[in-house]
């Protein structure tokens, strides 16, 4: 019995527990994808930068902060900082699609040509990211860091295995709920909500109903904006800020929005989980699990482990084209790719 | 003066002009129809009308105004609605986010004119609630029509309503057509099944390769031999 309780907190601790906050960091990547997939129609490959960008000006304000002994106790600064990466974000992004997406929008070009000139946004934000902060591993997390550590929870217990859950980790799923639960209330509810959704579902029969395309467009960039940067500094403080990971981050966050379903917020948040259960799961060392639950002589001579950690992104990737081979509209039947 | 009228329309979609000199007109409180065979110019007219294509000569006049320069979305500010053939709902929206959507540009109350959408078609009630995409083609259509509606407008203009849907429910549709008009919106109607549009027209305008070819109230033309044996079938 004391078995099958140390094999649950360590699946727990191990991946449980990195799993849902990283699952939550990638759904919060992947709805912003989505949302200009399905309105904007065509697949951003500027979005992981996006995220950098973002979290790189929250950092600068962060570190600005605490420079002036300003902090938010027990919960990291940053959340302080994080309205302001937010505005200089949503400023990047309406002045990027002013001068690159307009131009090709006004001549009616075909998504792929959008997707190349996300491309190029995407260099222009890696340099700049690199030129202001530098392309080291920046950390600004501060306050608390534990919610619950595993020591403590071994000592109380009396089990030889423990729970971890980093503040980070708790703030991420926190904040994940509470944007999910804004944005659908704002597709939903709202009439400038609902008309972008009826822009994304016909465009002609949108327009010709009076919706307003330059409107649906800005909204939809401030949003992007708004989930990169909060997915980015989430991302951030629960692992560390490297500008190269984060260009890293759209394999699996493309994965999650593909998996989903293109265009359909629901289906991106459960790709996001998808991918990030796969990828830990798939790449865990069940050695230790399966010690406790097996009688004694079947224990495991090897790590029981179906891939090496340095292979995490190569199960996004496999996912990703058994998903394009075999289903290519996703879970969530959202448009084709 | 006519309440709608396309006035010497001749134009096409950039290269060659399709309409040449064609002429409609529908009163208030009327149902225009416009039949002919493929290819006539049937739909290219009202879509001229709407202001989805430019016309280079002719102009458009709604209730004595001009509005050949208005984009498709002024006139639906200034009262046209339109329903296209194909892709005329909102396929993920609910029945009602539909109507909704129909009445966008209006900032007023609009549940009355909900109301009165769903008592015309009282199966859209039932499955308000329901997916447009999830309905069958005639109901489909139903919901088409009903987010046109939503604007109050003066003008309805229809492309092929019965398009691709069962007699039964074809019948239904003209029945609720006619209702509209009652109202006293003006209707424009282009249809494939000349026969049973002719039936209800109060006015029919025949065209071919984009001309005016006969023009006369739907029962003449029915009447007409030489309709009869290029359309109708004898």
């Amino acid at each position: 019995m004391e078995d099958l309780l140390n094999a649950f907190f360590l699946m727990s601790n191990f991946v449980f527990v990195p799993a849902i906050a990283y699952g939550s960091q990638l759904a919060l990547g992947a709805v912003g994808v989505t949302l200009v997939y399905g309105i904007l129609r065509f697949s951003n490959f500027a979005h992981g930068d996006t995220m950098a960008f973002g979290t790189m000006f929250v950092i600068l304000f962060t570190w600005l902060f605490q420079s002036y002994g300003i902090n938010l106790g027990p919960l990291p600064t940053a959340l302080l900082a994080l309205p302001f990466g937010i505005i200089i974000t949503i400023v990047f992004l309406l002045g990027s699609d002013k001068f690159v997406y307009r131009f090709y929008r006004a001549k009616k070009a075909v998504p792929v040509t959008y997707l190349i000139a996300s491309v190029g946004i995407m260099f222009v934000l890696n340099g700049i990211v690199r030129f202001i902060i530098g392309p080291n591993d920046q950390r600004f997390a501060d306050g608390e860091r534990f919610i619950i550590k595993a020591k403590t929870m071994k000592q109380f217990l009396g089990t030889a295995e423990g729970v971890s859950i980093k503040v980070s980790q708790g703030l991420t799923v926190v904040t994940a709920i509470i944007v999910v639960m804004v944005l659908f209330w704002f597709l939903n509810k709202t009439r400038t909500g609902k008309s972008m959704r009826a822009f994304s579902d016909n465009e002609d029969l949108a327009l010709l109903s009076g919706i307003n395309p330059d409107k649906v467009v800005a909204v939809t960039w401030i949003l992007v904006a708004i989930l990169a940067t909060i997915a980015g500094t989430l991302y951030g403080l629960d692992k560390s800020f490297k500008p190269f990971t984060y260009f890293m981050l759209l394999l699996p966050i493309f994965a999650s929005a593909i998996v989903g379903g293109l265009g359909n917020p629901l289906g991106a948040i459960a790709g996001g989980f998808v991918i990030a259960f796969s990828e830990i799961m798939i790449t865990y060392p069940y050695k230790k699990f399966v010690a406790y639950i097996v009688p004694g002589d079947w224990k495991p001579e090897g790590l029981v482990q179906l891939l090496a950690t340095d292979y995490k992104f190569a199960v996004s990737f496999i996912i990703l084209v058994l998903v394009l081979l075999f289903r290519p509209t996703g879970i969530f039947a959202g448009k084709s790719v | 003066m006519s309440f709608l009228v396309g006035e010497n329309m001749t134009g096409g979609y950039g290269g060659a002009d399709i309409l040449h000199g064609c002429s409609i007109a529908a009163e208030k409180g009327e149902i225009a129809v416009i039949v002919g065979p493929n290819g006539a110019g049937k739909s290219t007219a009202m879509k001229a009308i709407f202001g989805m294509l430019d016309i280079h000569t002719g102009s458009i006049l709604l209730d004595g105004e001009d509005i050949t320069e208005l984009s498709p979305q002024a006139r639906v500010a200034k009262g046209m609605a339109f329903v296209p053939q194909t892709a005329n709902v909102f396929p993920t929206m609910s029945v009602e986010e539909n109507l909704e959507m129909g009445a966008f540009l209006r900032r007023d109350d609009i549940s009355k004119t909900m109301d009165e959408v769903f008592e015309s078609f009282p199966i859209l009630k039932d499955k308000r609630l329901q997916n447009a995409g999830e309905l069958s083609g005639g109901q489909r259509q139903q919901v088409a029509v009903g987010r046109a509606l939503m604007t109050q407008p003066k003008v309805l203009m229809l492309d092929e309503p019965t398009a691709g849907v069962s007699p039964i429910v074809m019948d239904e549709l003209f029945d609720n057509i006619i209702k509209v008009a009652r109202t006293g919106i003006t209707i424009l109607m282009v249809e494939q099944n000349a026969r049973q549009a002719l039936n209800i027209a109060n006015k029919g305008y025949v065209m071919v390769q984009g001309r005016n070819k006969f023009t006369d109230t739907g029962e003449v033309l029915l009447n007409n031999p030489e309709v009869r044996k290029s359309f109708l079938g004898g």
